[in-house]
């Protein structure tokens, strides 16, 4: 990748409100975060903004707060920061363990939880330098009119990869979001849609600006699986939140993330509730996750594997928070 | 006509301030604008860790940051890291175990490896391994790689 940053202008907002009012001014504009997924893909002429407006410059975003009503993790956090809390670490060991499995630690230090929350989804039809995806016409995510993973598809398969939003997912977090019109709070899963191309329910000028968790979350874990040990992106990742009542389930949540275009809470697993964790249910849990997974060709893996990595994470998963 | 900025920061200990474009990445600024060639430029996009710095101690990749998003900051690059024109006790263990073949991820390896043992003097293999996980030596010389780590930490040590 050789290509020169196109021309842009980047500014550097004090607060939330004056980087929505800046965006609002600039039909061109883009947010930047960390910037470790947006500028790479700038530099494969991805966007081609007129103005960069640097969130890094906004003190309100950098807060993490834990109190009797839970946590607020403001997105400019780095993960290499979040990594790193004491109180976090304490009540939501998960999210730790998602944070340090992001990437390198150079993209931890710079990467975002707002960033990642809201990382764009991914495709090898997508994530290529400009003359390898002119000569292929573009794609349906951007400059073309077709899906090369599923050509008689009417929308983009590109997948979502972000690591946190599953842990958030189980642990029922809800996401702040600032934009022109001002601020508002949504539950995570209504931030995602099935789309790859429009896969964040943002209005134009929104972005989000906190996560929220709640104070009692259940035990939960979150496990990949990845080419290499670092840098790549999840072909699979799944998160696991239970409750163990005696011999049965207390409560069970999980959540996949780097199948979909969409990072999602897997249904039906409600209905295992209440039972043992048998054998069977473990199959069912595998069941149930096969069937909603949707890896395309997105990645040089082959999508059967994910669908089958996905139920296997979510199995040995489940299995190691019941035993304990 | 490429919009230009005053930048203001600490590079290797010494503020500076450059005339530099706002599309200007920080490994340009670095190797053109300051004539600190010592960085390298491998993947380009953030996949193999040659061009990591330090801003503000931790370890960043000079080649997907732009210039005008370090304002204020303290970089420093492999020049830094020379005591009185000798070698620091972890450039020494990269050249005396052999760490460095064709050297070209070198510096990322140093500068990395260094942001490790300012805030772990004793680490394990594991968390060596972990705190280069993003740099990539196409010679593959990870084990004396490694090695020199391990070294540099015991000499700090004693």
């Amino acid at each position: 990748m050789t290509e020169v940053l196109p021309e842009f202008r980047v500014v550097r907002p004090a607060t939330a409100q004056e980087a929505a009012a800046a965006h609002r001014d600039n039909e061109g504009a883009r947010y930047l975060a960390g910037g470790t997924d947006l500028i790479p893909n700038v530099r494969r002429g991805i966007g081609d903004p007129d103005l960069l407006i640097d969130l890094g410059g906004i003190a309100d975003l950098k807060k993490i707060e834990v109190g009797a009503n839970g946590a607020r993790i403001g997105a400019g956090v780095t993960l290499a920061h979040l990594a790193k809390n004491a109180q976090i670490a304490a009540a939501y060991p998960a999210v730790i363990t998602a944070a340090k499995s992001i990437a390198g630690p150079g993209h931890r230090a710079a990467g975002t939880v707002g960033g990642n929350v809201c990382l764009d989804t991914r495709c090898v039809f997508y994530n290529q330098s400009q003359w390898w995806r002119e000569s292929n016409n573009f794609c349906l995510k951007y400059k073309g009119d077709t899906c090369h993973v599923a050509p008689k598809s009417t929308y983009c398969h590109a997948a979502y990869s972000g690591d946190l939003a599953p842990v958030l997912l189980v642990m029922g977090a809800q996401v702040e979001v600032t934009g022109p019109e001002g601020s508002r709070t949504i539950a995570l899963p209504d931030l995602y849609g099935e789309d790859g191309q429009n896969y964040l329910a943002l209005k134009r000028g929104e972005f989000v600006t906190a996560v929220l968790l709640p104070k009692d979350v259940l035990p939960t874990v979150y496990e990949k699986m990845r080419v290499r040990g670092a840098i790549d992106f999840p072909l699979a990742g799944v998160a696991v939140a239970l409750r163990r009542d005696g011999d049965k389930i207390g409560d069970l949540k999980v959540a996949v993330t780097g199948t979909n275009s969409r990072p999602f809470i897997v249904e039906g697993i409600e209905e295992l509730v209440g039972g043992p964790l048998s054998d069977e249910v473990l199959d069912k849990i595998g069941d149930l996750v096969q069937k909603q997974v949707s890896p395309m060709r997105t990645t040089l893996v082959a999508p059967f594997g994910r669908r089958r990595i996905a139920a296997a994470l979510a199995r040995r998963q489940a299995s190691a928070l019941f035993a304990g | 006509m490429t919009h230009k900025r005053v930048l203001s920061l600490t590079l290797n200990g010494k503020n500076r301030q450059d005339l530099v474009p706002d599309n200007m990445l920080l490994v340009e600024y670095l190797r053109e604008v300051t004539g600190n060639t010592g960085t390298k430029q491998g993947c380009d996009g953030g996949e193999c860790g040659a061009c990591t710095v330090l801003i503000d101690g931790e370890p960043h990749l000079s080649c997907i940051t732009l210039a005008a998003t370090v304002e204020g900051r303290k970089i420093e690059t492999i020049e830094s890291l020379a005591v009185n024109g000798r070698m620091s006790a972890l450039q020494r263990a990269f050249h005396e175990k052999l760490g460095t073949q064709c050297g070209y991820c070198t510096p990322g390896m140093i500068m990395a490896s260094e942001a490790l043992l300012r805030t772990e003097k004793k680490p394990s293999k594991d968390t060596i391994r972990t705190a280069l996980g993003g740099n990539i030596c196409r010679c593959t010389g990870y084990v004396k790689i490694i090695e020199a780590v391990e070294t540099a930490a015991e000499e700090v040590a004693s």
